[in-house]
């Protein structure tokens, strides 16, 4: 498996190991990833994509194994991409959602990937939506996508979800949580997870309320907050409820322009991306940024610097000529 | 630019419920850079092999202090080959008397570390394997 049209082929055929490889290639930036996808890119778009998200511990991964079960029973393939948080300072991990999914590993029906967030900083990794499209050529019905145990203001998951379920449990500060801005605004359902546990119930209420005095969704969609005890299998069939009522909403009106806005966003993504290493990869805009400092410039003045020179069109001065003509002017 | 990663699974096979060396290993390469991939107690060597595959691991690591290494190194290799991960470097530790892990060592698996290894040897060992796996597959 060594090429685009190997692995693409392969994938298409049904093979797992084309599957994980071609999951490592979006992951690596392997240069081979682009024309793979852009083989198998027709068939995407077929699976739905529910994201979980939520704090950690709240329950996310033994949801997402109670999900699989469930749509497992409805004879549904599942993919399931559990993103858990990279090390700062070594850039290590530990992935360790499989061990609340052990009962579908050995399910032929269901896929289970790990994966780092790596530089990733909004709750998923870079390339989660490539992992995505990945799974979904594949063929699968059901994708799941578990971000990393997040804060207030991790949502990267709407990027990648069709529909976000945000997963709390009791215990987890007062009613003031539930009004603020962030991550519940990105809830398309709120799942009160743990809900034999004190303090649920108002969890329940506080929820209900914040979500029905706001009035900022423009989808006319209500938020439906329900309550789960994941462990028992509690609650999980009325969750599924709502996401299929959820897509049936979409698929309705916004659904195209929904998943269009994400390829828009995934292409500025990469564009980003192929712009950061084009511009700080060679060393001569990091010796302009240094110069300027020197000169005790503020920040400010040195980005208008930089800016000027690569927007006046010198971007094609050979790298570490900075001190040609072109550059100087 | 993205990099590529070594990824490892951790991985404690058959019936010993005995997993504070596996742990301690995984915390160590992950303190490597590495991206540890843990399975839980009582893994059959296919569930091991799946795993393996659905997370594209370079490296499967065993920890066995059951005495059944004889039987679950071969069994694993055969599962991961069956899958077509012929080319995952494994390895492994635990309570492996000397003339086991030298016949081990001697069949293929590479290599195996018992009891009072630094643990920074288990890492830097993988690290050197896995780049010269790398450099010879030319991937």
């Amino acid at each position: 498996m060594k090429d685009a049209e190997t692995i693409s082929a392969r994938l298409l055929s049904g093979d797992r190991l084309a599957l994980s490889r071609m999951i490592s290639w979006a992951e690596d930036g392997d240069d081979r990833f682009p024309a793979s996808l852009s083989r198998i890119y027709s068939k995407v778009g077929r699976g739905w994509r529910t994201g979980i998200t939520g704090p950690p511990g709240a329950g996310k991964s033994t949801l997402v194994n109670e999900l699989a079960r469930v749509f497992r029973q409805g004879e549904r393939t599942v993919g399931i991409l559990a993103v858990d948080p990279s090390s700062p300072f070594t850039g290590g991990a530990l992935l360790g959602d499989r061990i609340r999914m052990e009962e579908r590993t050995k399910d032929p029906g269901v896929y289970i990937r790990s994966m780092a967030s790596r530089e990733s900083h909004g709750g998923i990794a870079r390339a989660t939506v490539d992992a995505c499209d990945v799974m979904d050529a594949f063929g699968f019905d059901e994708l799941l996508i578990e971000t990393v145990g997040v804060g207030q203001a991790e949502y990267d998951v709407v990027t990648a979800a069709d529909t976000v379920l945000v997963v709390l449990c009791p215990g987890a500060g007062d009613g003031i949580q539930a009004m603020k801005a962030g991550l519940l605004e990105v809830a398309d359902v709120l799942v009160v997870n743990k809900k034999d546990r004190d303090g649920a119930d108002r969890l329940l209420v506080d929820l209900e309320e914040a979500v029905h005095t706001r009035e900022v969704r423009t989808d006319q969609w209500e938020v439906p907050v329900l309550p789960t005890n994941a462990v028992a299998g509690e609650g999980v069939e009325a969750v599924i409820d709502a996401v299929h009522r959820h897509r049936a909403h979409l698929e309705a009106g916004l659904l195209e322009s929904v998943r269009r806005r994400r390829r828009v966003d995934q292409v500025k993504r990469v564009v980003g991306e192929r712009l950061e290493d084009e511009l700080w990869g060679g060393r001569r805009l990091g010796d302009r940024v240094e110069e300027g400092l020197d000169r005790a410039s503020t920040p400010y003045d040195v980005a208008e610097e930089v800016l000027a020179s690569i927007l006046g069109g010198n971007l094609g001065a050979p790298a570490g000529d900075s001190r040609s003509e072109a550059a100087r002017r | 630019m993205a990099q590529r990663k070594i990824k490892v699974l951790v991985a404690k096979p058959g019936l010993d419920g005995h997993d504070r060396g596996a742990k301690t290993v995984a915390t160590v390469l992950r303190d490597h850079g590495m991206e540890v991939v843990y399975t839980g107690l009582h893994q059959t060597p296919e569930m091991i092999a799946e795993v393996a595959l659905q997370e594209d691991v370079d490296v499967v690591g065993l920890s066995i202090l059951s005495g059944a290494h004889m039987s679950l190194f071969p069994r694993v290799r055969k599962e991961l080959e069956v899958r077509g991960m012929g080319h995952v470097l494994l390895t492994g530790g635990g309570i492996i008397p000397a003339e086991d892990m030298a016949e081990l060592e001697k069949e293929g698996f590479t290599r195996l570390f018992g009891p009072g290894t630094r643990t920074d040897d288990i890492a830097e060992w993988i690290q050197t394997a896995v780049e010269k796996s790398r450099a010879s597959e030319g991937v």
